[in-house]
């Protein structure tokens, strides 16, 4: 090699360098997060913008950001109030050279709003686990994702392990099992799917609504006491899981029959009720506690220097560990457009492809120092909800911890594919959306 | 039968606990001709400085509910002093408005001294449900039975203050007409300061019994929601109003949920509750109890 040879992959290689090693670059990428902590659901909305913030702080302490790019984020509360989410929405789209990246509403309600609006802005919305559920057929929705699972999914799941305690799917034929719902868009979600559930495999199926924000509930949990369900399933968010949980145990409803969706299990959820919520069971993604290197990252280049968002001695909780989750996710799809375009400098349009091809492994997760935390993660064209699997956890009220107490479990994709595909085809008739072909 | 029963009386024992809110309203209309949109969120601030002094300070219960009523009197003397004084003679709607920016402050106050979070409150109240009466097939919550025993000593508490004592009779008279009073030497400040402390202390004993159920959180200021249809029903200036208001109000709305709810969809009793206030406004526009309005031309 000529030494003019030489000097000229000397200076490709220091070009290359920031992409390749992680050395600081100016370009920042701007990641709104869409907080709630204020007003009544401010406990849950805490947490969870606390472990979506410390992971991205982290990274920027110890790695530089992604890639050597720095995450520039920028919060914007909504009080869980969808108005105030669509003006975070349009305050934050243009921030930073990069403008948004990507959000996460973190409330249904906000993630209808935004449906069309980020198709038009051609911005990633991140709906993780919850929003619009036929958001996961990609064909119809390219801009919405919301792996791991849907709602959809998940009350396929609990009607699964409610078949396995009681001795297999056939015993389900007469039982009786109760949906105590937030009486909002989300708390609606699973209700089809359930009905659908409930025509196939024979059970009674009665829905039970609770207005905002569910502070009065006597006069569900007394028709509870009167129907005397076998299994009670819980779609409810902030205030309304505590009152529920107690009423329950007032009523002497056996915990280990009643199962809260993935917002209805943390700690605030089952503190309140005492000792009277021993064996209460939630859907789960991830893993609770705090024993994984990221987290210990997080406690020595975030806590360590001062930086933290919360209190320390809170890392691990549940909702820390879903906004922290979310923030992994989310920053993977952010490094997989970086890959694929070939530059630092990505753009929302950039991250929907991140998105797209992501696909974060078992391996990939015990590099992120999250070994067993999730389940892994392939997301296609066609497909974003990804895996759409769902274990369940089951709080002890004796040692203060939530422990994943099943395998997850596949969707019964026989029921909420059909459910998917009528309602994304109704979506796109009513919007004109022509569904795009994958794999061109 | 039985059902009917049980849904009859725990719609009288949540109807109660709607009243406890009501009343804080009630004394300070009754006294200053004030709405005081403030009244959920004090429930919520005392409720939360209980918490947090025994949390945080390790107060032991009693202390901790002495110190509260401490900060109420304080809050009530510092009301008085930077907002209400400046206001006198206003109109009612700017003293109205006057209480929606103290909401908004004493929450945000309340934040930052104590903090977002869920917290448990566990003052010993009894809970779960009567095992007589289960015994019986019949469930009623303990808490609400203790919530209506206390509910009743402090109607008890407030008849004797307002009947007997000379600041309750001053009250009164403020309450009849504020000239009147002036004029024969009552100190409007002084009667503000006092109705604002009973009614923090009122809102000490609903954030309590509210707290009890729920843990203290932030929603907690939307129980005054539940108490304004029984504040209509009731009249804004009747305390045993407030108490029979809530109790109509709870049997009506449970009821309407159980026996219509299912018919029509459910979650109607939150709208039922202000349905059924508005039937009674439409004939009695000064709720059941409330003092007759009389405009002389």
């Amino acid at each position: 090699m000529n030494s003019a040879k030489l000097c000229r992959s000397i200076l490709a290689a220091l070009l290359a360098l920031p992409l390749l090693s992680g050395v600081a670059s100016a370009y920042e990428l701007t990641i709104p997060s869409l907080d709630y902590r204020t007003g009544p659901y401010a406990p849950n909305g805490i947490p969870f913008a606390n472990g979506y913030g410390d992971y991205m702080n982290m990274l920027n302490e110890r790695d530089g950001g992604i890639n050597g790019s720095k995450i520039n984020l920028v919060a914007c509360e909504t009080a869980y109030n969808t108005k105030r989410g669509v003006e975070c929405y349009e305050n934050t789209k243009g921030e930073g050279e990069s403008g948004a990246l990507v959000y996460q509403p973190l409330s249904t309600g906000i993630t209808y709003q935004l449906i069309p609006k980020s198709s038009v802005d051609k911005i990633p919305v991140f709906s993780m686990g919850y929003g619009r559920t036929s958001a996961a057929n990609g064909k119809i929705f390219p801009w919405v994702f919301n792996f791991p699972a849907t709602y959809w999914s998940q009350a396929t799941v609990f009607i699964q392990y409610i078949a396995e305690k009681e001795g297999g799917m056939d015993k389900l034929k007469g039982k009786k099992i109760a949906l105590v719902y937030h009486n909002s868009a989300y708390g609606k979600e699973p209700i089809r799917t359930l009905e659908k559930a409930a025509e196939k495999y024979g059970f009674e199926f009665l829905a039970l609504p609770v207005d905002h924000p569910g502070q009065e509930q006597k006069s569900t949990w007394l028709q509870v006491r009167k129907e005397r369900p076998d299994w009670v399933m819980m779609w409810g968010w902030g205030v309304m899981n505590q009152v529920a949980i107690k009423e329950a145990a007032s009523i002497r409803f056996p915990m280990d029959h009643f199962i809260g969706v993935w917002w209805s299990g943390s700690e605030n959820d089952v503190l309140p009720a005492g000792k009277a919520a021993h064996g209460y069971l939630s859907g789960a993604f991830h893993q609770p506690g705090s024993n994984f290197p990221a987290h210990a990252d997080i406690r020595k280049h975030v806590y360590g220097k001062g930086m933290g968002l919360g209190d320390e001695d809170r890392i691990g909780e549940v909702l820390y560990n879903r906004g922290l989750v979310a923030a992994m996710w989310t920053t993977e799809a952010i490094r997989k457009a970086m890959e694929i375009h070939g530059t630092n400098e990505v753009k929302a349009v950039h991250v929907r492809d991140g998105f797209e091809a992501l696909d974060v492994d078992e391996a990939r997760l015990t590099e992120l120092g999250l070994p067993g935390f999730t389940i892994p993660v392939k997301i296609t064209c066609e497909n974003h909800e990804g895996p759409g699997k769902v274990a369940l956890q089951q709080w002890d009220a004796h040692a203060k911890k939530w422990s994943l107490v099943s395998d997850f479990y596949e969707p019964l994709r026989d029921i909420t594919g059909p459910l998917i595909a009528e309602d994304s085809a109704q979506y796109a008739k009513e919007n004109g959306v022509v569904p795009r072909i994958c794999g061109s | 039968m039985l059902f009917f029963i049980e849904v009859t009386l725990s719609g009288l024992m949540a109807g109660v606990m709607y009243s406890l809110v009501a009343l804080g309203f009630v004394l300070i209309f009754k006294a200053s001709g004030i709405f005081n949109f403030a009244q959920g969120v004090m429930a919520l601030f005392a409720a939360l400085t209980l918490v947090g002094l025994m949390e945080k300070f390790n107060f032991p219960v009693w202390l901790a509910i002495i110190g509260t009523i401490a900060v109420m009197i304080a809050l009530a003397w510092l009301i008085e002093r930077v907002m209400l004084r400046h206001l006198v003679n206003q109109e009612p709607i700017i003293l109205f408005m006057a209480t929606i920016g103290l909401a908004y402050v004493l929450e945000g106050v309340g934040d930052i001294m104590w903090g977002s979070d869920v917290k448990l409150l566990d003052i010993g109240i009894p809970q779960g449900a009567w095992g007589w009466l289960w015994d019986q097939g019949i469930y009623v919550e303990k808490l609400e039975l203790f919530a209506a025993g206390t509910a009743a000593v402090l109607v008890i508490f407030l008849a004797i203050f307002f009947q007997k004592t000379r600041i309750g009779r001053a009250l009164r008279a403020v309450a009849d007409d504020h000239q009147a009073a002036l004029s024969v030497g009552i100190s409007l400040n002084t009667i503000w300061v006092v109705v604002w402390s009973v009614s923090g202390i009122v809102a000490l004993v609903a954030g309590i019994m509210w707290g009890s159920k729920s843990g203290v959180q932030f929603s907690l200021s939307l129980i005054a929601l539940k108490a304004l249809p029984v504040l209509i029903l009731g009249g804004f200036t009747s305390v045993p109003g407030a108490i029979i208001g809530g109790m109509i109000i709870g049997v009506g709305e449970k009821l309407a949920e159980v026996y219509i709810g299912p018919i029509v969809g459910g979650a109607i009793e939150n709208w039922f509750a202000y349905m059924l206030a508005l039937a009674f406004l439409l004939f009695r526009p000064q709720g059941l109890f409330g003092d007759k309005i009389i405009e002389r031309v």
